[in-house]
């Protein structure tokens, strides 16, 4: 029977009308999913009762895809197929990245970059929408029914480009985005202070492999970004490698080898997360070589190692404050997010830095995920009216080129999504029948220092004097941060659109090209499982008859064996023929099917004499008292 | 009769209570929706009706309004988890069939 959940008063779906809503934090090392249930968010776990997903996904070499744990456990063994931090890549082209630190086979193309792995060449949206499968998954198990969407949370400071292809994973796994929302923005929702009075928060998030800190300021449900930093390279795995190099001095070891270095590794996770709230760790362990690692790590000895990283991370809050114009008096509350952050030394610095305690009481590696299924549940219409929604703001400013290589802002920084701007230009040569309009996002000057997003023309502008003819270009911002642009002549109503498919942004064929080879491949799925099911019925049949005529074959005549036998025969024929026909498995599965048929129905009336003689022989012997009946 | 929570249901429905801040206590009810009949409906309550009939279970209180509780009375709700989904379960001893789903009952 199916669970019910506790609703608002008045607000009782019909039956199988729920509407599921789930919020996603698809994270650089892990990600999670999270739901509303009777009015309370909560993180779904999976059968193993684990929350984190390791945003992990290894392509095998039999062909199938393997996701979180299990990948991220070959990821040493198998380093170019497992690939860690796809969202590093999202909506990137190959001169973004540093590629020389990376151990991936990258294929240059003119669009994002795309990776060859033994599964196939593969872009940063498949990779995710990999990701985003399994957690769809798990929430339609969880949940026991299909999601009407989702809201997938993305770094403040993501591009057109990045929040685009984040959109086109959601897409590939078959998931409706009901919204993009920013990280820091969620994280503030799950401490509601989206309904708290108006102010200024400080989101500072410390995960695995990155920093970044978020200066959010809230007025009428509004989130404004502020101003954002961090470190690319800065995050709770820098402090495991300062505990790791800490260890081979203490125990004086030589270089170790990869699998040590993994296995130390770890022991220098488990002492961090052990001193969160102790004052000495002890670190034992046994490396390949023979030699035994035994040394004590206090939490005093553990702030000394890392006193510098911690301090890394005041640069750019620093900085943040600065671009914000903001000082620390202006801060009305700290949110820590990521598990890095429940390290004490953080949370003091913290602390002393701005003079206040940061929010501590969720959990800081949920609270984005939380957030989102916050937001998401209220997307859904599954709360009243009364709740605002919250709104979003665009992350970077967006404009067009002007002569000089100029930009012109069209839609400034932080202004409230959706939007629409537009703004009159006029044609700079006598005659000038066609305009070129080049779409930036970015907030300097010039264009070489922005993000192209996209160019197009507007042809057919009657030729009137230089400065005569009013070109109305009107940008538009949806909901989800995605533009699209048109141009317009006035006087003579010519017109021109684009819906902004970032440079790096995958076109509409693509993902058609994606989807449907998910779907083929489904099919293929589904024929491969029907013949291996054909298969184990034909055998376990095989083995039965088999086992029956050594017992009781002197119940049939030669005839009637050699029926049998020849019925046999053409099943085992037929289920050797699969064997190395991988191509048309739909028709094989039906011929075992068929053989396996014709041999039951050979064989009902020697099952049946078989059970006669069974039971003739149970009694034989016996008188009627005996048996118990 | 009555309608009664199991302990873990009670202690759920505190929770999830205590977690939205207000609220009086937990309304059952039914509606005529569903592929079977009837439907039933599980929401907070903030604000009485003067016809509502209110029992203490495990020092929650449920709420029932009278026409509903023809329906209901005697059901026992309870807190499961089914595999890796948890929810609320009427076992409602009216209950002549149900449809394959369980979300709406005939009685």
């Amino acid at each position: 029977m199916a669970l019910l959940q506790i609703s608002e008063p008045g607000q009782s779906a019909a039956p199988h009308q729920h509407k599921l809503a789930v919020g996603i934090d698809l994270g650089t090392t892990n990600s999670l999913v999270a739901t509303v249930r009777s009015g309370l968010s909560s993180i779904l776990v999976d059968d193993d009762g684990h929350a984190l997903l390791p945003s992990v996904v290894r392509y095998l070499p039999d062909g199938n895809i393997d996701v979180g744990y299990s990948a991220q456990a070959a990821q040493s063994q198998d380093p170019a197929n497992t690939i860690i931090s796809a969202k590093r890549f999202m909506g990137r082209g190959l001169k973004d990245i540093d590629v020389s630190q990376q151990p991936y086979h990258f294929i240059d193309t003119s669009e994002m970059l795309q990776i060859e792995t033994r599964g196939g060449i593969k872009s940063p949206v498949e990779i995710s929408a990999e990701i985003l499968k399994v957690l769809k998954s798990r929430a339609e198990k969880s949940l026991g029914g299909e999601l009407v969407g989702a809201v997938i949370t993305v770094p403040a400071y993501f591009d057109d480009a990045q929040r685009q292809a984040t959109k086109d994973a959601a897409r590939l796994a078959g998931l409706n985005v009901l919204r993009l929302l920013n990280e820091p923005t969620a994280a503030a929702v799950a401490y509601g202070l989206n309904n708290a009075a108006e102010g200024t928060y400080v989101i500072y998030d410390l995960g695995g492999g990155t920093f970044d800190i978020s200066i959010l300021k809230l007025s009428k449900g509004v989130f404004a970004v502020l101003a954002t930093n961090g470190d690319s390279a800065l995050g709770g795995d820098d402090f495991d490698r300062r505990i790791f190099c800490w260890i081979l001095e203490q125990s004086k070891c030589n270089p170790v080898n990869a699998q040590d270095t993994r296995l130390l590794l770890t022991k220098a996770r488990e002492a961090k997360e052990w001193l969160t709230d102790h004052t000495n760790a002890q670190i034992t362990s046994m490396l390949s070589t023979g030699e035994v690692i035994d040394v004590n790590l206090s939490t005093k000895q553990f702030n000394a190692l890392t006193q510098t990283l911690v301090a890394k991370t005041l640069n750019p809050t620093k900085k943040a404050l600065r671009d914000a114009n903001l000082n620390i008096e202006d801060i009305k509350g700290i949110v820590l997010v990521g598990g890095a952050t429940r390290m004490p030394q953080i949370r003091l610095a913290v602390a002393d830095f701005f003079k206040q305690s940061p929010l501590t009481n969720l959990d800081p590696d949920k609270i984005v995920a939380l957030g989102a299924a916050i937001q998401a549940n209220t997307l859904a219409g599954n709360k009243s009216g009364a709740d605002l929604l919250l709104l979003d703001v665009i992350p970077l400013s967006l404009g067009l080129e002007t002569m000089g290589g100029l930009v012109e802002k069209i839609i400034p920084r932080n202004a409230t999504l959706p939007i629409a701007r537009a703004q009159e230009f006029t044609t700079f040569k006598d005659g000038q029948t066609a305009m070129s309009i080049h779409v930036l996002q970015g907030e300097r000057e010039l264009v070489s220092d922005c993000r192209s997003l996209a160019q197009f023309e507007l042809r057919g502008i009657p030729p009137m004097v230089a400065g005569a003819a009013r070109i109305r270009v009107t940008f538009t911002v949806d909901a989800d941060g995605l533009l699209s642009v048109s141009a317009r002549e006035i006087a003579s109503n010519v017109e021109a659109n684009i819906v902004v498919k970032p440079s790096y942004g995958l076109n509409e064929e693509q993902i058609l090209a994606m989807l449907t080879s998910g779907f083929s491949s489904a099919d293929a799925d589904k024929q491969a499982r029907a013949l291996a099911e054909a298969k184990v019925d034909a055998e376990s049949l095989l083995e039965a008859i088999k086992n029956a005529l050594e017992k009781d074959g002197d119940l049939l005549n030669k005839h009637e064996k050699q029926q049998i036998k020849a019925k046999i025969d053409a099943l085992e024929a037929a289920i050797i023929q699969t064997n190395g026909h991988a191509g048309a498995v739909d028709t094989t599965s039906d011929a075992i099917i068929k053989a396996t048929e014709v041999l039951n129905a050979a064989t009902e009336d020697f099952a049946a004499r078989r059970m006669d003689a069974g039971v003739s022989r149970a009694l034989a012997g016996k008188n009627l008292d005996s048996l118990e009946i | 009769m009555a309608i009664t929570l199991t302990e873990t249901a009670a202690n759920r429905v505190e929770k999830f209570l205590s977690h939205r801040g207000k609220g009086i206590g937990l309304r059952l009810g039914v509606k005529t929706t569903g592929c079977s009949g009837m439907a039933y409906t599980l929401e907070f309550v903030d604000d009485l009706n003067p016809e509502d009939m209110a029992f203490e279970s495990h020092g929650v209180k449920v709420i029932v309004d009278p026409k509903s509780l023809a329906y209901i009375d005697g059901t026992e709700l309870d807190f499961t988890k089914e595999g890796l989904n948890e929810g609320f379960k009427f076992n409602n001893p009216n209950v002549k069939d149900e449809c394959g789903c369980g979300e709406s009952f005939t009685v």
